[in-house]
This record gives C-alpha cells, structure tokens and sequence, in this order.
C-alpha cells in the first residue's frame, strides 16, 4: 500500500504538483490499483525471461546521411518561451 | 443526401470511380452532418479537402482521425489540456499514406487524454456520447472516432489500440474496429502513450472497409525504427465459409466477468460459425487472468516515461512556478493532465522507482513472456481465439468514473492480445439489451488477411444492421 509520504516522493520524481486532496485520493486509488496488480505476484516466473519488445527488429538503424530537418522557426513556432532562438526557461536555481 | 450516408467507404469510393458522385458532394454532405454533431465526436472540421487524383483508390472518401494524430498546421491535442490549440509541424505518416490514397482529413476526433480510458469520459474536451443511446459512452480511448462512423458522421476513421483503445469502442458502438499486429502500421507523428503497445488501425462499417484501409496504412517506415514491411498485400475479404477453420474459444475470456446477454450473443454467434463449417473448441490462455494486472504495470510505465516531454517548455501549456524551472515543470504539468493521466502516471513512476523496478514492472514483462507463449501454444491448434470484445455493453456516463479498477475491467478481453502485439478484430455481434455487442477475432502476427476473411464470412451472417445509430 502507498502512504501519504510514498505519494509525495513518487509526485516529485513525476515532477506533478499534487493538491492535498488530490493527495489522500491519490494515496487511496493508488493503492487500490496496486492491490489488483499485485495479482502477479501469484505466478511462478522463475527462469522467464521478459519482454520489452514483441517483435523481433535487428538492427533497425537507418543510413546515416544529413537531410533536411525543421527549420529553427518551425521548431520554436509552438514555444511557450522563446529566447535568443532558443527555448527560454526559468533558472534551474 | 441520406442516400449517400449509407454508403460504405468501398461502395462511396466506386460510385465516385464510376462518375455517379464527385468527392466534393460527399465531402460536403458529411462535413454538413459533422458541422452540426450533438455527440462530441469532433475537435476539429476541415473546411475543404483536395480534389483527389483520378486513380487514387481511396477517391477522395474522406476519414476522420483521432486527435493524437499529428496533422501539420491542425489542431492535434491528443484531448489533453496540456496540448490546447497545438499545431504540430508534421503529419503522422499513417495520415499522409491515407490522404495520398485518396482519404483527405474530415476532422480530428476526440478521445480519453493521451489514449487513457475506456469511455472517453477522461478528454478534457468534454466526453463523447454514444449514438446508440446518448446517455450512455461510446468506449475509448478512441471514443469520437467510433462514435463519429456508427452515427454516419464519418465514413470511416483511424484509431489508435493500445489496450483495446479501437476493439472495445467499436463494439460498443457496433462497427469493425482492428487493432493490427504490432509494428505493421507506423507510429510516427502518433502522440506516443506506450510506444511497445500502441497500434494504429481502422474504424469501418464493415469488414472490407477495414480491409481496404488497412492496405493504405501497413508498411515500413524509416520514421518508426519498430515498422515492419508487411509480408503480403492486404486482400479485400472474400470468404463465404469458415470450411476447415478452427477456432479457440479461450476458457479464461469467456465466462466469468462477461455480462449474460453478452454472453449469449458471443455464443450464438459461435453456432452460427459451426453452421459455416468451422470448428469450435475450448482451449485455455492460463495466463490471461492476469494480463489485465501486467498490462497495467507495463502500460503506465511506459506512459509515465512518454509523458515526461509535456514540461512547459517546447511546446504545450506552461504555467509559471515560484521563479525556478522544477516548480514551473510541477505546476504545468499539475495544470495540464486530468486525474486519470496523474494516476497513470504516478502509477508509472512508483512502478519504475528504485526499490520497485523488479517486483513490478520487472515482473510484468516476464508475465507478458508467458501470455505471448500462451498464444503461440493455441496458434499451434487453432487458426483464431474467439472472445467477446468487452465483457459489457456501453454502460452510463458516469457510472464508472469514481472507480478506476472497475473501469480498467473493460480491458479484460482485449489487453492479452496487445501485451502479445497480435492482430485483431472486432465486429458487430447483434444487441443486447437494445445496445451493440462485439465478437473479437485474433490471430498469430501478419494473419490479418485470414482474420478479416474470417470476420467477412461471419458479418454475413450476422447482417447486422447499424442504420439506427445513423439516424
């Protein structure tokens, strides 16, 4: 089960500012999923090895040659912040 | 012009080949009838489309597109408020194939945010209401997609499936929906929810409307390094007869947790096979119980990862924190998700965190080892498994929303197959109840032409009739 102190440190990895409601609800269905899912813990997976991917893709790498790609205006069109021709953001501190 | 709406895709796009229809009357006629859509299927109209090239196959049949997919200089916001009025500078690459076969955009339909639900109640663009009856959901995620081709307000649409984000909303709204196998479709320019799940695939009145899509959308792709070449063209369905086909029906799928008249259906309609020649068998997926629990492990993870790009700064929302950079990231995305986008991704995160990687998310993917081994066993003596798409008919707005395990039970059917990455299909299988019910088809990977042969020979049987929802 998740506490309320889990909930916080998970929502500060998630980088998500939760409400103190949105805490207790978080902490209750949380953990209320985390009780169905624990279902696998009934299997016996000794020896299994998992799955990342389905299908089998080897080497899917394409040839490395220079074309054309968005021009600096395209990719600032959607910016919040645009600064210098770059994004702007606040100072990390 | 009601004429015109009861046509399917295929039988539209021959009346325009033969000079009896232009594609701009029919663009008009359904851009007409989505103008004035009481459903919320929609987040966004064309105004016009091109006029198509004299051999394109598709004739200019216009289709409409879940939102998630980028279309450049269109609204593509994936229902998420993070996204509002975001116009991307590319075009999905599914969605360019189709507009260069010859199906322009009509609209951008809306779904669950990011792909994240299963009635569409999660959009932040308001929910989706079900044609067959609006006090009920149409499924998700791909809720508007669905909803917008059973209502003929749409001829036909492209979805994304995940977990059953195009199965379980086709049946709820009864029409063919397919989720193809994985990496046959390309996922560039999708809005990525978890990339080793998602799919794109059509939306259709019938099954060789599907078929006929699913030509246009298969293919590698140098964009998505995880594309395959398909290995053969996708044939329009011809088969009449289900002569020499043998199909399981999965214990674990069909029985406990499916509602009774569901139920019925699925087994009148595996009578109904018999009478075409098929054989019918039990056979067992015992690790299907527990591909709803992996599944949402694995699916969360990989969203709480995808999701990580929404931060304020490249595109999207942002909101201003205290001055520094971590407070705006917490407080833009605490503005931008809905609650079922922060569960998901808390759940995600807690499931990677230290401490929690191997008895979570580690764990789930060796449960994903044995469902795939699972179906590779019954593909050894079947051609198909055989299941109810959803264990329940479309249920009331709201009656599902305040408990999300409830809500992930929707999934039960569908997610074994996506954790497997193989193709399947969903289509009409009568009402219950007065409301639509889906039989699902699955196969091993790339038998997507035996699959829709399959579903061919059966939708003839079942005729099932749509038109009421198209009223």
């Amino acid at each position: 089960m998740i506490d309320r102190d889990q909930v916080l440190h998970v929502a500060r990895l998630a980088r998500l500012e939760l409400s103190g409601e949105e805490v207790e609800r978080m902490s209750e269905t949380l953990s209320k999923v985390l009780g169905y899912v624990e279902k696998i813990e009934e299997l016996d997976l000794e020896g299994v090895p998992p799955t990342s991917h389905v299908v089998d893709v080897v080497g899917a790498l394409r040839a490395d040659e220079p074309r054309p790609s968005l021009s600096r205006e395209a990719a600032l069109a959607s910016a919040p912040e645009v600064l210098d021709g770059g994004f702007g953001v606040p100072s990390p501190g | 012009m009601d004429d015109l709406i009861a046509l399917s895709g295929a039988q539209a796009a021959q009346r325009i080949r033969e000079g009896a229809l232009s594609a701009a009357e029919l663009f008009e006629a359904y851009r007409a009838r989505a103008a004035s859509d009481e459903l919320n299927a929609y987040t966004w109209l064309a105004e016009g489309a091109p006029v198509p090239a004299s051999d394109a196959p598709l004739a200019g049949v216009p289709i409409a597109v879940k939102d998630l997919f980028c279309t450049a200089g269109v609204p593509s916001q994936a229902g998420s408020r993070i996204l509002e009025g975001y116009c991307p500078p590319y075009t999905a690459t599914v969605v360019r194939s189709l507009a260069e076969a010859g199906a322009p955009l009509l609209g951008k339909t809306n779904q669950d945010e990011f792909a994240m639900g299963s009635s569409n109640e999660n959009s932040a663009y308001g929910p989706v209401l079900n044609p067959w009856d609006r006090t009920r959901v149409p499924g998700g995620s791909s809720g508007g997609s669905a909803a917008a081709v059973a209502a003929g307000i749409a001829p036909w649409a492209i979805g994304t499936d995940t977990g059953g984000s195009i199965r379980q909303p086709a049946a709820l709204c009864g029409i063919v929906g397919l989720k193809p196998t994985y990496g046959s479709v390309s996922r560039y320019g999708m809005i990525a929810f978890a990339s080793s799940l998602d799919q794109a695939g059509p939306f259709t009145r019938d099954v060789t409307d599907a078929a006929l899509l699913l030509r246009h959308m298969v293919g590698q792709d140098p964009r998505d390094s995880t594309s395959l070449s398909f290995p053969e063209e996708i044939e329009l369905p011809r088969a009449e007869d289900l002569r020499g086909i043998r199909l399981g029906v999965p214990a674990e799928l069909s029985g406990e947790g499916i509602e009774p008249g569901v139920l019925e259906r699925f087994r009148a309609t595996l009578e109904q096979a018999r009478g075409l020649g098929a054989e019918v068998e039990e056979c067992h997926l015992p690790h299907a119980p527990h591909a709803l629990a992996a599944y949402y492990l694995i699916a969360p993870a990989e969203c709480s990862s995808n999701l990580a790009r929404f931060d304020g700064v490249r595109y999207g929302k942002r909101v201003d924190g205290e001055g520094d950079l971590l407070s705006m990231y917490e407080r833009t995305r605490a503005a931008g998700f809905g609650p079922e986008v922060k569960r998901r991704i808390m759940l995600g995160t807690y499931a990677l965190s230290s401490g929690y990687y191997d008895a979570y998310y580690g764990r789930a993917q060796r449960v994903r080892t044995k469902i795939a081994e699972d179906f590779r066993a019954v593909f050894g003596r079947f051609d198909f498994v055989v299941t109810p798409t959803s264990p329940g008919v479309a249920f009331e707005l709201g009656s599902k929303t305040e408990d999300p395990l409830a809500m992930y039970l929707n999934d039960f059917c569908t997610v074994p197959m996506s954790l497997a990455g193989i193709p399947a299909i969903s289509i009409p299988n009568g009402l219950s109840e007065g409301l639509p019910t889906g039989f699902q088809i699955a196969g091993p990977a790339f038998s997507e032409n035996r699959i829709l042969d399959t579903a061919h020979a059966l939708e003839r049987v079942l005729a099932f009739d749509g038109s009421r929802a198209r009223s």
